[in-house]
């Protein structure tokens, strides 16, 4: 295998790699000569070049940043870019590095983004919680003010942009982009129906609006100094360049890695001693989130997927926002179902009903069964009350010993975002895979019902007509 | 307590203004008055609203949406102990259940000395580093139970300055004057920017030549 290049974690260990000076100095490429290349092209030939590269969205979604670009009406101004620095997806941990240890990377790469498209005010939105990433782009984008590398005639061109930053206050659901939009408004960050709100015609104010990644946008000033060509030469043809995942869970060295994108698979990724090292001793790989909190699981049959979107949406999942975790043979399916469920419940914005009453409901269920207090028809009721989010079958993985296909992603969902579908995830697939864990659980016998009763009295009533 | 100090309006006027928008000030302004006075007061909400040239009412509907504002005091040690499913895992349960014990209230409550108040968080993005918490939003990775019982002795004696009392957001701001900033204004204000014009009527020119 050729050396992988680090593009976006080059200056991780670097000690001051977070200022001026040690972006210009260390790392994989010098910092700020990527604008100033940007500078000497039009904006049109930066774009092309992000397109030709396949910048695919490292978000969740997953969706080419060009082709993204492109979708601003021509001729409608102002057009705005925001970043989303609101990374919550539970098992997701990388954009907080990049934006604490390297948030030069970050700003070029906004500037980059805001010359190819027309941009003249950019909002970088970081999660409230996240103190030290607010205090290192801070100190960045004061740092750049000063040396001219943002604001007014950028190296002495007509190319002018201000980056703001602005601070969450905590609300998983910002993440979503017409949320996060709302949110940076001054509203509550609940999301937007789409059509007609895609942000790229009607976002920020009701104006053209770029949402981008923090990680999307770091790839750019390495894209843009080392071109197309070399851009793509590592990972797969669909899937280009290296992608960051966190893997958390059960292995013995849990930790940040940037991978080749599209072609590592999970099994490297959980078991080689370049990444996390094996499973803990004597323990075995039971099941693992492949994509965040919000992706179906994947169990032992999958290991052998490489990490490529369009694979694992096939094989019933997603890659998400490349958080991977990791659970063993001591895992209780039905307490980590109730855990992720819990966490949709609490985060649902409450604007569509089917999530706001659904995810609770999910909740007490689990919670019951859990505390001893289920009844056989609680597995069908969760059930039930999933299919309500989410109609139809979901997607979930391959069972083959059951002789189960696997249900493409993405699921349905009868909500404007998809937090609601996303609570469905852990509920199918933990089901699916061990209800014996669940009906081991289950102590109560269900009620005997009074319908024979109720049928007695409306029968009595259908004799009138 | 209490409306904006002095100059923390002077503050407020300089981050309003870096929006095309001023309602859109309302989050960072919610994090000032949080951060003078440790939780969100209802006068602090009227003040902003003031300043904002919106309603109380707006401002409290916006900042009762989000976890980080507390509308009544809490301790000056806010601990948050991560149980979402990569820290469960890991011990991230276990980790909230010593710290009922240590400090001897229920997750939500606040110890009666007003010094420290628990929550039971969702993820915090340190899920390779769980079990993790935060103090007043600032990270510690990996907590053993010991080094929790440390953290908890080092906040009591007020050791601990990397620490800052609740509401201290981050302890390097956004230096962005008014004469700095390049092309903040209303929406309705904007044209196309001129680079993108100059590059549109040179090609445009190239065609036509």
């Amino acid at each position: 295998m050729s050396e992988m290049p680090r593009i976006v974690s080059s200056r991780w260990d670097v000690a001051d790699g977070h200022t001026l000076d040690g972006y210009r100095r260390s790392g994989s490429y010098a910092g700020y000569e990527a604008i100033r290349r940007a500078l000497t092209m039009s904006p049109t030939e930066v774009m092309d070049e992000v397109k030709a590269a396949t910048v695919l969205g490292r978000g969740g979604a997953g969706f080419p940043a060009g082709t993204k670009w492109g979708f601003c009406p021509p001729g409608v101004w102002p057009r705005y870019l925001v970043v989303n620095g609101d990374e919550s997806e539970p098992g997701t941990y990388k954009d907080r590095i990049l934006m604490e240890r390297d948030p030069h990377q970050l700003i070029e790469g906004c500037l980059i983004a805001a010359y190819a498209i027309g941009c003249a005010q950019v909002f970088l939105y970081v999660r409230g919680e996240m103190a030290h990433a607010q205090e290192r782009i801070a100190a960045a984008l004061n740092e750049a003010y000063a040396a001219n590398l943002v604001g007014r005639n950028i190296g002495g061109t007509d190319f002018s942009v201000d980056i703001v930053l602005h601070w969450g206050a905590g609300a998983y659901i910002v993440g979503e982009e017409t949320a996060l939009i709302e949110s940076l408004e001054g509203n509550r960050g609940m999301p937007r129906l789409k059509p007609p709100f895609f942000p790229a015609a009607k976002g920020l104010h009701l104006a053209p609006t770029i949402v981008n990644n923090v990680e999307t946008l770091a790839n750019l000033p390495w894209l843009l100094l080392n071109g197309v060509e070399s851009y793509r030469e590592t990972g797969s043809e669909a899937s280009p360049a290296t992608r960051l995942v966190s893997v958390s869970g059960h292995v013995k060295r849990p930790g940040v890695f940037e991978i080749p994108q599209g072609t590592t698979t999970y099994r490297e990724l959980f078991e080689s001693e370049e990444y996390c090292g094996g499973y803990l001793d004597g323990r075995t790989l039971k099941a693992f989130i492949p994509g965040g909190a919000s992706a179906p699981w994947f169990f032992p049959e999958q290991v052998d997927l490489p990490l490529e979107g369009r694979t694992v949406s096939a094989a019933g999942s997603m890659l998400g926002s490349g958080a991977i975790v990791v659970m063993d043979d001591t895992t209780d399916a039905v307490k980590a179902c109730l855990r992720i469920v819990r966490f949709f419940a609490r985060e649902s914005c409450g604007k569509c009903t089917p999530c706001r009453e659904g995810t609770s409901w999910e909740e007490q269920i689990l919670r019951r069964i859990m505390d001893g207090q289920g009844r056989p028809s609680d597995i069908d009721a969760l059930l039930d009350v999933a299919d309500n989010i989410s109609p139809g079958p979901y997607p979930v993985a391959a069972h083959p010993d059951a002789g189960l296909e696997a249900v493409p992603f993405p699921p349905r969902q009868t909500t404007i975002c998809p937090l609601g579908p996303s609570s469905v995830a852990p509920i199918t697939s933990a089901i699916r895979r061990f209800r014996h864990e669940f009906e081991a659980k289950i102590t109560r016998r269900d009620p005997i019902p009074v319908a024979s009763l109720v049928g007695a009295v409306s029968t009595g009533g259908s004799d009138h007509e | 307590m209490a409306r904006l100090t002095p100059d923390n309006v002077a503050l407020a006027a300089a981050i309003i203004a870096r929006y095309p928008r001023p309602k859109s000030a309302t989050i960072p302004l919610c994090h000032l008055a949080q951060e003078q006075d440790g939780y969100l007061a209802q006068d602090a909400m009227a003040h902003i609203a003031e300043l904002i040239g919106i309603t109380g009412a707006e401002v409290m509907g916006t900042a009762s949406f989000y976890e980080m504002f507390k509308m009544h005091p809490v301790g000056t040690y806010v601990v948050n102990v991560c149980t979402n499913i990569s820290c469960q895992l890991s011990g991230g349960e276990e980790l909230l259940e010593h710290a009922v014990g240590v400090l001897g209230i229920q997750p939500g409550g606040t110890t009666s000395d007003g010094l420290f108040t628990l929550e039971d968080v969702e993820c915090i993005a340190a899920c390779t580093e769980a079990p993790a918490c935060q103090v007043n939003y600032r990270y510690f990775h990996q907590v053993s139970n010991e080094q929790f019982d440390e953290l908890v002795a080092d906040l009591r004696s007020g050791t601990r300055s990397d620490v800052p009392a609740h509401g201290t957001l981050g302890s390097v701001r956004q230096e962005l004057g008014a004469d700095q900033i390049a092309n903040i204004s209303a929406p309705e204000e904007q044209t196309e920017p001129v680079w993108i014009r100059r590059h549109r009527e040179a090609a445009s020119a190239g065609e036509s030549a």
